[in-house]
């Protein structure tokens, strides 16, 4: 079973969107750091990148792998978690405490097109 | 047939199993009006004895000539006990390390190419070997373009060689970057010209030369800066054997180093093949394209290589890889390894020192000619370009009467003349006493 | 017998030990020093070993007893076409008349080895059935890069600059689309049908003035023949794009079918495939590139030419897609694939594709009872099983394929291509006798036997190899990949 916290928006894709205000909090979920295996690189955006939903800001690899990192809001990256260049292994450990990167929202409407935790649980048929 | 092990009972065998009536239904499914149906039009088997005969006919076709010419390809001395160990069978026809466990060979040979190739350059990673000097460079202008995100343009010296410099081109047509020549000056680039065309703040790259075009060994003291203040990468395509005695590229702060690795050792072979190296900073290894081999252990706690972050690669990231090169140049990989094994750094600094005073001492006797002049007052290692006073295409035809490759010709009146090791006093003056005499 | 050998040459190295010998300095007086000023010279010392000559021979002979060659057993390798490598290849490559040549040699003095080159690339329009070939491009990545160059520019010369997009099948291999897109084309799947080849359906809605061409491999991934080829070669010229072969796979039909006569108007061929030159380990090998007629001027530059009087000469065109390498390619590997082409004759190249068919329909029918098959039928020079029949073990393509190496073969191509998920794709060639074939098969089924009898073997195979299963994920994670960041 995968762990699914309550209270987070999710996508079709993965990601998750922790909202705190007009800031977005996104990362992968469990499900999908399980799917992955051992994560050994997190491509990151630059500080001051736009991202926009739907479309790619990155990519997280596993040795023989790589998935492309879909941003579920948009808006302009102002904080990236530095602690996955040193220990991509966090995202394994814990994908939750361990968001990606930080963005200021531009459409704090857009999370309404994403899942609950109950619809991803559903989602990946849990 | 000696390649082909089937005899017509094994086929007749083969066929039933496979649940065919006859060699042709293998191919049964196929249109008809797309089966070949004559004869090629090829020459009849020959057996080897007429293929050595054969070559050694058309090998008469060829001249033998005693090589003043570089212009990146240099006629280096190559140890005997090279050959024998590359065409060792284990080595010459293993495909990629795919399968680590038995591949700790080559990944091992790779792992001390690597090594070998970032002690010459400086710079922390090197990677698996690329084609040769001209697509490693346009493969370094990619990187920098890749690093910039949103700049596509880069700045090459026109003191670059010329057969790099059309590469480069060719490959940034096709990527959508712009490359703009910066002027050179004397024989060297023009500094000024090139803090000028980095102050757009769009430029990706400066991709430079040591030594260059001409031989020249260029002083980069600021370049480095002056890139790093606007946010561009320096490249530097250096000569690797030079590397011994000149600056390496991480002490002239280049990001990227890259050239050909011909001159170890490898023999001219018409051109090809070579081998291309590309080293970059530890803050760029996720930008550099092809094959890395980096350390790690077995089950057992036992030392071993292979191949990693093949996550940037082809195979996995599709039209999002740094690059389409699959694989890299193992064996000339390992033929320029062993040469630096048997050579290590005072065998190369030996070489070095050999080629300059060789090329030093005929510069000097040429001027002497009164035939010739230098075409730059600059310092330079073991190839020069010369001004002639007669056309350049007479001096290097009087040349060839004499068995001499004259140089390359490089303008009406002017001659590239490179010298290594190999060449004799006796070489060196026979080529003086044909121009003085011209 | 073989010791067990685990240095690297810099451990080897002593202060003081040299292993070159150079001739006498005969010019007195010349000193680097003095001629080249202080700040340009190199400071630091560059910490490559120092070892005998018999050091050097040791070491490296010591490694190669830890590698895998197609001399040292049976390397199926799917995709791979790894064949016998004929010595007489290499001997006549290392000739001295011409392994000498400096690039820059006139041409008057090196009419052999551009008739080498004319030649060879005579021979190959001649069983490819396409007009002419470059022979430049270093590899088949490269000469697939170097395709699409011609591609794009035979739009660019007509004024066409809105065909961008490349269209690639869902089952092709990763080099196609990243080729593409280091040559500035976007990348369109079309699906595959259940058969594994190009879905004719899907294909025709794709087709539009953006299209620049369509890039495919006959047979393809699946060693499937793509019968519609005729009808895909129609639409795709009816709508202004170009036809561009794949050569990956061209072992399955030389001698039987041409590129060019399917319809394929750009094309590359894997020297180091199809032709017998060595792997090296991963190069180098040769990528030449052919065309059909009216396309010859977009070759790169340079190109070797015949004049009225049959002299070679080397020629530059101005509406050349380029120039993608430093000369003519790789030499070294064009004197070999010539070598290869001239001991088969005319008589038995044309054996080639159907011997290499017929292995693979041997194997493939020898093993469909413990190795799920797909995709049935009669395949071309390889094929593709989805993992073991019997899906209850756990026993996963990896584990089968390393099990493979503890019995002395090389594994399989694993996990592609992507359409399955336990992908294990087979490709024998042409020079393995019955008897090996036959081996490699009692080996596969013992294996598939194990798996249900004893997995944990199986799961924990490689046993017997010099090293065993290695910690990939830490190599990734904390790369070290010099000498000196071992050391740390």
């Amino acid at each position: 079973m995968s762990k699914i916290v309550e209270g987070l928006y999710y996508a079709e894709s993965h990601e998750y969107v922790k909202i705190e205000g007009e800031y977005g909090y996104v990362g992968i979920t469990d499900y999908a750091q399980h799917e992955l295996g051992n994560v050994v690189y997190v491509d990151m955006p630059d500080i001051d990148d736009e991202v926009e939903a739907g479309s790619d800001f990155g990519a997280v690899e596993s040795v023989k792998a790589a998935s492309d990192l879909i941003s579920p809001v948009s808006g302009v990256v102002v904080e990236i978690n530095e602690a996955l260049a040193d220990e991509p292994e966090l995202v394994n450990a814990d994908p939750y405490a361990n968001w990606i990167i930080k963005v200021k929202l531009s459409d704090a409407s857009e999370v309404e097109n994403l899942m609950d935790a109950e619809a991803y649980k559903a989602a990946i048929g849990e | 047939m000696k390649y082909f092990p089937h005899t017509q009972d094994d086929i007749d065998k083969m066929l039933q199993v496979a649940g065919v009536k006859s060699m042709d239904d293998l191919f049964g499914e196929i249109p008809g009006q797309l089966l070949f149906n004559r004869e090629f039009a090829l020459p009849e088997a020959m057996s080897e004895v007429e293929i050595r005969k054969f070559f050694d006919a058309l090998g008469k076709k060829n001249n033998q000539l005693i090589c003043f010419a570089g212009a990146g390809v240099e006629d280096h001395y190559s140890p005997s006990i090279i050959a024998p160990i590359i065409s060792r069978g284990e080595f010459l026809t293993a495909y990629t390390p795919y399968q680590p466990e038995i591949s700790q060979g080559t990944l091992q040979y790779i792992f001390e190419y690597q090594s070998m190739i970032s002690e010459l350059t400086g710079l922390d990673v090197t990677n698996a070997s690329m084609y040769d000097g001209t697509t490693a460079t346009a493969e370094a202008m990619m990187m920098t373009v890749a690093a910039a995100k949103k700049r596509n343009k880069v700045l090459v010296s026109d003191t670059m060689n010329p057969k790099v410099k059309r590469v480069i081109e060719t490959y940034a047509m096709y990527n959508g970057v712009t490359v703009e020549t910066v002027a050179q000056k004397d024989g060297v680039t023009d500094l000024e010209q090139l803090q000028q065309k980095l102050q757009g703040d769009d430029v990706a790259g400066v991709i430079v030369a040591q030594p260059n075009f001409y031989g020249i060994v260029e002083d980069y003291s600021g370049v480095a800066d002056m890139c790093h203040e606007k946010k561009a990468l320096l490249v530097m395509n250096a000569n690797p054997s030079a590397l011994a005695v000149l600056k390496s590229p991480a002490e002239w702060g280049a990001d990227i180093a890259c050239g050909d690795g011909q001159p170890l050792g490898i023999p001219m072979n018409y051109g090809g093949p070579y081998v291309g190296y590309l080293s970059c900073t530890n803050a760029l290894v996720r930008k550099l394209p092809g094959r890395i081999v980096g350390s790690t252990t077995d089950v057992d706690g036992k030392r071993a290589f292979v191949l990693t972050l093949q996550a940037r690669e082809q195979h996995i990231r599709r039209e999002k890889a740094n690059s389409n090169i699959c694989s890299n140049q193992s064996l000339m990989a390992l033929y320029v390894t062993i040469y630096m094994s048997v050579m290590g750094y005072k065998g190369l600094r030996e070489v070095n020192k050999l080629s300059y005073a060789g090329a030093h001492y005929l510069s000097e006797q040429l001027v002497a000619t009164g035939k010739c002049s230098m075409a730059f007052d600059k310092p330079f290692l073991n190839e020069f370009a010369i001004k002639t006073t007669v056309c350049a295409k007479q001096v290097q035809a009087a040349l060839l009467e004499k068995g001499i490759l004259g140089g390359v010709r490089i303008a009406d009146d002017m001659l590239l003349l490179c010298v290594t090791e190999q060449r004799t006093k006796a070489e060196i003056d026979l080529l003086v006493e044909t121009v003085r005499n011209l | 017998m073989i010791r067990n050998y685990d240095k690297l040459i810099f451990e080897l190295s002593k202060e003081g030990r040299t292993g070159y010998s150079l001739p006498k300095n005969e010019f007195e007086g010349y000193c680097i020093c003095k001629g080249i000023p202080q700040n340009m010279q190199r400071t630091d010392v560059p910490e490559l070993p120092q070892v005998t000559e018999f050091d050097v021979v040791r070491h490296y002979t010591n490694l190669s007893n830890k590698n895998f060659g197609v001399d040292t057993g049976f390397y199926p390798l799917g995709s791979c076409t790894m064949k016998y490598n004929p010595r007489i290849n290499e001997e006549i490559a290392a000739h001295p008349a011409f392994a000498g040549l400096h690039p820059d040699y006139p041409v008057e003095c090196t009419q052999g080895a551009l008739e080498v080159y004319y030649n060879l690339a005579q021979s190959l329009s001649e069983v490819s059935g396409l007009a002419a070939f470059t022979l430049n491009p270093y590899a088949g990545a490269h000469g697939e890069l170097t395709g699409l160059m011609i591609m794009r520019k035979y739009h660019m010369l007509r004024g066409d600059y809105k065909r961008t997009k490349v269209i690639v099948p869902d089952s092709a291999h990763g080099t196609n689309p990243a080729s593409a897109a280091v040559c500035g084309l976007q990348i369109v799947e079309v699906k595959s049908t259940a058969k594994g080849t190009v879905d004719v359906e899907d294909l025709k809605p794709l087709l539009d003035d953006t299209v620049a061409g369509i890039m495919m491999t006959n047979p393809n991934t699946l060693g499937i023949f793509e019968t519609e080829i005729p009808e895909i070669s129609r639409l795709v010229h009816e709508c202004g794009g170009l036809l561009y072969y794949d050569g990956a796979n061209l072992n399955a039909v030389l001698g039987k079918c041409r590129p060019g006569d399917m319809g394929f108007d750009i094309m590359h061929i894997n020297l180091h495939k199809t032709f017998s030159t060595p792997h090296g380990g991963g190069g180098p090998g040769d990528g030449p590139v052919g065309v059909r007629a009216g396309l010859e001027h977009l070759l790169p530059n340079p190109q070797v030419k015949k004049d009225a009087d049959g002299q070679f000469y080397i020629d530059t065109d101005e509406s050349s897609a380029g120039y993608v390498s430093n000369f003519l390619g790789n030499f070294g590997v064009i004197m070999r694939a010539y070598t290869y082409i001239l001991t088969l004759g005319r008589e038995n190249v044309k054996m080639v594709g159907p011997l290499a068919v017929l292995n693979a329909n041997y194997v493939k029918e020898s093993l469909k009872a413990d190795y799920y098959l797909p995709i049935e039928g009669v395949c071309k020079h390889e094929f593709v099983f989805d993992g073991l029949v019997d899906k209850s073990t756990g026993v996963t393509t990896l584990d089968i394929a390393k099990r493979l190496l503890d019995y002395g073969y090389h594994a399989p191509t694993i996990y592609f291509p992507l359409l399955f998920h336990q992908s294990i794709m087979i490709e024998p060639t042409e020079t393995e006798s019955k008897e090996t074939l036959d081996e490699f098969i009692d080996v596969m089924k013992r294996v598939a036997r194990e798996a249900a009898e004893n997995p944990d073997v199986v799961k924990s195979a490689p046993h017997t190899t010099p090293v065993r299963r290695l910690d990939e994920t830490t190599a990734a994670r904390y790369p070290k990949t010099t000498y000196r960041q071992m050391k740390g």
